[in-house]
């Protein structure tokens, strides 16, 4: 594994821009390029989506955004919060599985990222509380993994990356294998949360309605190797709710976004 | 003619099965041991077999109350060796395993030779070591030697199959190296651990009577192999079936209470200890 991307390289001035992408490239070890070049501007507090066929970069292009893998070629610049506390984080991440230990409980689970960062006790309780509260699973802090539903696990995952209160939030796939109504449901929480906490959220997908539903941006990405392709912007109402699925708005958004996805799939046999 | 039958599984049927089939797996065993013991007795008086020949069940338990003075000393003597042994094996499998986990220079100059030391038979690396070592020192060598590699390979296996998103997380979150090991590289590895802890204990048990059988006559060793070496000379053949039977006792308890111990440990999150439906 590589190590991670060193943050001191492009820091961006709190305000702005929240994440921003130059010439990004990324050749794995086995000599597939994955990625880019790609440029790509994020400004802080947007809600947005990185929508393309599986495999054209976009959970890479989230990991070096993350720090969690380091570009090829380019620079990855993240803004982080001037005089940090120590038990923040600026990035907060959501996996596609929820990704818990088996072995810990809901609560400890949620901890886990202050422990990491060695934060008291008592400080840390008051914030596993009320992030479980916010995924509304205060009443599940003592069970285990095994004993939550997918969508239950889900939560605990997205607690866990509320917990230190991160600037921006990416999220690769968090939902695709959850129920279509459970799915919904995540969707509103997710969207309720990002109005209430002004959160940047980077959220990859490869559902065209997801993403029309969630976004105020969707950035389409080409295929293998990932490149920007279009941007479509989500102009409609705020806050949205679940009348805005069965809109004509919606509706054209999808047919919209669909089209300039389609390209994309173009270069790929039947799949 | 069409009647409605209860599904193949239902609730009632299932609890009832449960109960049955846990009753029959405790009696059938204890059946069969009646059964054994029975036909071994009739075959030894029918023939009028002698007992320093073979002797029946009944001999062999006669002998073992009426020696139990010195059978429990050797059982002690035994029992202790294979617990120095297993409690060596098991910090020396779990301690090399981390190491070797933190340090590839390290795994790759020695793990080979871990190898060769568990594939080599211990019985023929015994009476080398008893010229070299105290004979005390050298039985829990012996027991070490056997009983390390399943703890070390297991505790190996364990601490290389830590889920690669969580591993993502913790560096995503800063963690030491030491923070990884300690939340996630170490509990991902327990029930590996345990499940090599749990072969360790019966090895090192053979590892024990094995080096207390090559030290035989040579020492002053008073284990159960070596009563079993003694009475053979002797032709004491009841104590030999006495002190057997204790070795195969003392064995399924520390199996049993292994097993009992991984349970315990595990029952609230791994799968091998949750029952089939919660």
């Amino acid at each position: 594994m590589a190590g991670p991307a060193a943050p001191s390289e492009s820091e961006i001035a709190p305000g702005s821009l929240a994440v921003r992408l130059r010439g990004v490239t990324k050749v794995f070890d086995n000599g597939v390029v994955a990625l880019g070049p790609l440029d790509l501007d994020v400004r802080t507090g947007q809600f947005v989506s990185l929508l393309g066929p599986s495999g054209c970069g976009k959970s890479t292009a989230l990991r070096l955004i993350a720090g969690l893998s380091a570009p090829t070629s380019g620079t990855v610049g993240v803004s982080h919060r001037g005089g940090q506390d120590t038990a923040g984080h600026s990035i907060g991440f959501v996996f596609q599985e929820p990704t818990l230990m088996p072995w810990a409980s809901v609560r400890e689970n949620v901890r886990l990222p202050l422990k990491l960062a060695r934060a008291e006790a008592s400080a840390s309780d008051a914030r596993v509380e009320r992030a479980l509260a916010q995924v509304g699973l205060s009443e599940f802090a003592g069970a285990f993994p095994r004993q939550l539903s997918g969508g239950m696990k889900m939560r605990v995952s997205l607690a866990r990356a509320l917990v230190t209160d991160p600037d921006i939030l990416l999220m690769d796939e968090p939902f695709a294998a959850l129920d279509e109504t459970t799915r919904f449901r995540l969707n509103n929480d997710l969207l309720s949360l990002w109005r209430n906490l002004r959160k940047t959220v980077i959220f990859v997908t490869h559902s065209v309605f997801e993403s029309v539903y969630l976004s105020q941006r969707i950035v389409v990405m080409t295929s293998r190797p990932g490149r920007l392709s279009t941007e479509v912007r989500i102009e409609a109402p705020e806050p949205r709710a679940e009348d805005f699925r069965t809109s004509a708005a919606y509706a054209g958004y999808c047919r919209t976004v669909s089209n300039a996805l389609a390209p994309s799939y173009a270069g790929q046999s039947a799949s | 003619m069409s009647s409605l039958q209860p599904p193949p599984l239902s609730a009632d049927q299932t609890r009832a099965e449960g109960t049955a089939l846990r009753l029959i797996r405790i009696v059938l065993p204890i059946v069969v041991l009646a059964a054994g013991a029975a036909l071994w007795e009739l075959v030894v008086r029918v023939n009028e077999i002698p007992a320093y020949v073979l002797p029946g069940p009944h001999a062999v338990f006669k002998t073992l109350v009426q020696d139990w003075p010195v059978l429990s000393q050797s059982l002690l003597t035994t029992l202790v060796t294979t617990l120095e042994g297993f409690v060596a094996a098991g910090i020396g499998g779990i301690v090399l395993a981390v190491l070797f986990n933190q340090s590839k220079w390290l795994e790759y100059s020695l793990f080979p030779y871990a190898v060769i030391l568990q594939v080599t038979p211990v019985i023929a690396i015994a009476p080398l070591l008893l010229i070299y070592l105290p004979q005390q020192t050298a039985v829990i060598v012996c027991a070490w030697i056997v009983a390390f590699f399943p703890v070390l390979s297991n505790a190996t296996l364990g601490l290389n199959s830590v889920d690669r998103n969580l591993a993502g997380l913790f560096q995503l979150y800063g963690a030491s190296r030491l923070q990884t090991l300690r939340y996630l590289k170490l509990p991902t590895a327990l029930p590996s651990i345990l499940a090599g802890l749990r072969i360790a204990g019966g090895l090192s048990l053979i590892g024990a009577v094995v080096a207390e059988i090559a030290a035989g006559s040579a020492g002053a060793g008073s284990g159960l192999a070596y009563r079993i070496a003694e009475s053979g000379y002797r032709l004491n053949i009841p104590r030999m079936f006495a002190a057997l039977l204790l070795l195969s006792v003392a064995g399924v308890v520390i199996y049993g209470l292994l097993a009992l111990a991984s349970y315990l440990m595990l029952r609230r999150w791994h799968e091998s200890a949750l029952g089939k439906e919660n």
